[in-house]
């Protein structure tokens, strides 16, 4: 089990801890995030990333930071998970990608740019996964609506002649 | 005087002439389902592949954002639809850690037995698909005739065959009887002899054999760096199921194991899932003789499931329950909070990322679906293979393009 103070000891005072449930969550500054996902993965076992994934803290009662990028990890000896949150905000919407350490951050960070415009430095292949190329929204933000911004009605059609 | 032969297998060199590229997909009959890969090919064999996904995104997890608990069931029915039963039960598990509640016995006997079907109704769909895209077509159909018993008991509980939305927050839509369980009993008895029909039919068939053996193999460690679960992961010889280590629902009182393979190529992922049906057999004729009696939903005046029936029409405590948790601007107190809470899916680990705002509907619904995960190792598999055991390969991995793009 990794305990608050190792962490702290490790990295500096700022990182947090909180509980709920059986989640145990530790909150890392953006600039740290690297160092402290690299130390667990090397040094504490955490050798599985499960999920990477985002939420938008636009309309959340009570937020103070516009998104959270949320990494989901597993020791898969001793099967402990941890998850490790870190605060972003507009404009600067970048973090190192996770890729050197576990390959299958590929699809997720994908993902995690495709539906909140985060992007992540050092990703082979930074590329929109789920929505088309010319898409230019983050949908998945909380200030796109759900019916969209008449992307459907704009969509470029290729006729039979141009093809 | 011997062949001066090219060195043609260096997969850098995807610039040069000789190489074909070969569109595969969206509409194949071997992909199953809408999802597009881009192959780069030196005669037969493959020297890259690019999958290219979204032709079916339509925006779930935006629609969770949108819908209550109770409403989003019907959409993560949709995610993987082979086995629908197993997501809701995984999404209801998430909601149900966020809200902090205990299902009653009954409902986590109920829900245990039907997952467990799911299982048996994903892998049957996998054995007999993975069976039909290289060449044997008898096991589908031996495969597809038991998985229309399972929808006849999915139906008989829920009054729907296909998208069943059956599970509710704190229960279940209907509570099942005796005849459903008569209806199990005959199910598990009439699959064991087809099941040995299956092993007969391919698990010693020279073709399907050297078709799979030694096909995209994936060592235990990529596996983990991959973050492969479930199927796939076991069959490289990780030992993880969430049904042991993060014990849910009925499980810890049932006597099952947890089945593994070392080799960890196309053979040994058809050897685990056909074990699997197996082990869900056994759990499932465990599970159906002691379904403890009482009620099925928590009690029905706390204030997150609807009252039965007969307690809306006759007494005033149930009738404005009953509003209460159908009325958008009601409901019932939701932490502000947030909380991961997975189950094991039939294709892997299936999770939940809910954000609780303290309204009945979720902040962020996220997904972590197993078919997402496993296709992004898709090209790493297939990398040095020949063209035909692309369909091998995919068809191992289990994709589900409904649950990869939502």
């Amino acid at each position: 089990m990794v305990s608050l103070a190792e962490l702290q000891a490790e990295f500096g005072p700022e990182i947090a801890e909180s509980a709920f449930r059986d989640n145990r969550r530790i909150h890392v500054p953006a600039e740290k995030l690297y160092a402290v996902l690299a130390w667990l993965k090397e040094s504490r076992g955490f050798d599985m990333l499960v999920d990477v994934t985002a939420v938008d803290y636009l309309e959340y009662p009570g937020a103070t930071d516009r998104f959270h990028v949320i990494y989901l990890l597993l020791n898969m000896s001793s099967k402990e998970r941890l998850i490790v949150k870190t605060a972003l905000n507009p404009p600067e919407l970048e973090l190192r990608s996770v890729v050197p350490l576990w390959k299958g951050a590929d699809w997720m960070e994908r993902e995690v740019y495709d539906m909140f415009g985060v992007t992540f430095a050092g990703h082979p292949d930074l590329r929109r996964i789920l929505m088309p190329e010319e898409f230019t929204a983050f949908p998945l933000r909380k200030d796109y609506p759900r019916k969209g911004l008449g992307e459907r009605h704009n969509f470029p059609v290729i006729t039979r002649a141009e093809s | 005087m011997p062949l001066e032969l090219a060195e043609t297998s260096d997969p850098s060199a995807v610039d040069q002439e000789y190489l074909w590229t070969l569109n595969f997909g969206p509409q194949h009959p071997a992909t199953h389902t809408t999802l597009r890969l881009v192959l780069t090919l030196d005669g037969e064999n493959v020297l890259d592949a690019t999958p290219h996904i979204g032709y079916l995104h339509s925006g779930f997890e935006k629609l969770g954002e949108h819908l209550d608990f109770n409403q989003y069931v019907t959409i993560v029915d949709r995610m993987n639809y082979i086995s629908p039963m197993a997501n809701e039960i995984s999404w209801h598990h998430a909601i149900e850690k966020l809200l902090g509640i205990e299902v009653t016995p009954r409902c986590k006997y109920v829900r245990t037995i039907l997952a467990e079907l799911m299982r048996i109704h994903d892998h049957l769909l996998n054995v007999g698909a993975v069976a039909l895209d290289l060449g044997a077509f008898t096991a589908f159909l031996y495969a597809f005739t038991q998985r229309e018993r399972i929808y006849d008991i999915a139906e008989y509980a829920s009054g729907q065959r296909f998208h069943s939305s059956y599970t509710r927050v704190g229960g279940v839509l209907f509570d099942v009887n005796n005849d459903w369980a008569d209806k199990v009993r005959k199910f598990v008895e009439g699959f064991k002899p087809v099941h040995a029909e299956l092993h007969r039919l391919l698990t010693r068939n020279r073709i399907f054999i050297d078709r799979t053996k030694g096909i995209g193999v994936l060592t235990a460690e990529d596996a983990n760096n991959w973050s492969v679960t479930g199927p796939l992961a076991r069959a490289s010889g990780v030992v993880r199921d969430l049904r042991k280590d993060e014990p849910y629902l009925a499980y810890p009182d049932l006597d099952f194991k947890v089945v593994c393979a070392r080799g960890g190529d196309c053979y040994s992922r058809y050897m685990v899932r056909m074990q699997e049906m197996q082990e869900s057999l056994k759990i499932i004729e465990q599970a159906v003789e002691n379904i403890p009696a009482g009620p099925i939903n928590i009690d029905h005046l706390s204030d997150v499931t609807l009252p039965a029936k007969p307690a809306v029409y006759r007494s005033i405590e149930g009738l404005i329950q009953h509003f209460e948790v159908l009325m958008p601007n009601r409901g019932f107190p939701v932490p502000l909070e947030e909380v991961y809470g997975a189950t094991e899916s039939p294709n892997g680990e299936l999770g939940f990322y809910i954000v609780g705002d303290g309204t009945t509907r979720a902040y962020r619904a996220r997904t972590r679906p197993p078919s997402f995960i496993h296709f992004a190792i898709f090209p790493h598999l297939i990398r040095g293979h020949s063209l035909s055991d692309v369909v091998a390969v995919l068809g191992s991995l289990n994709i589900i393009a409904a649950e990869l793009d939502r």
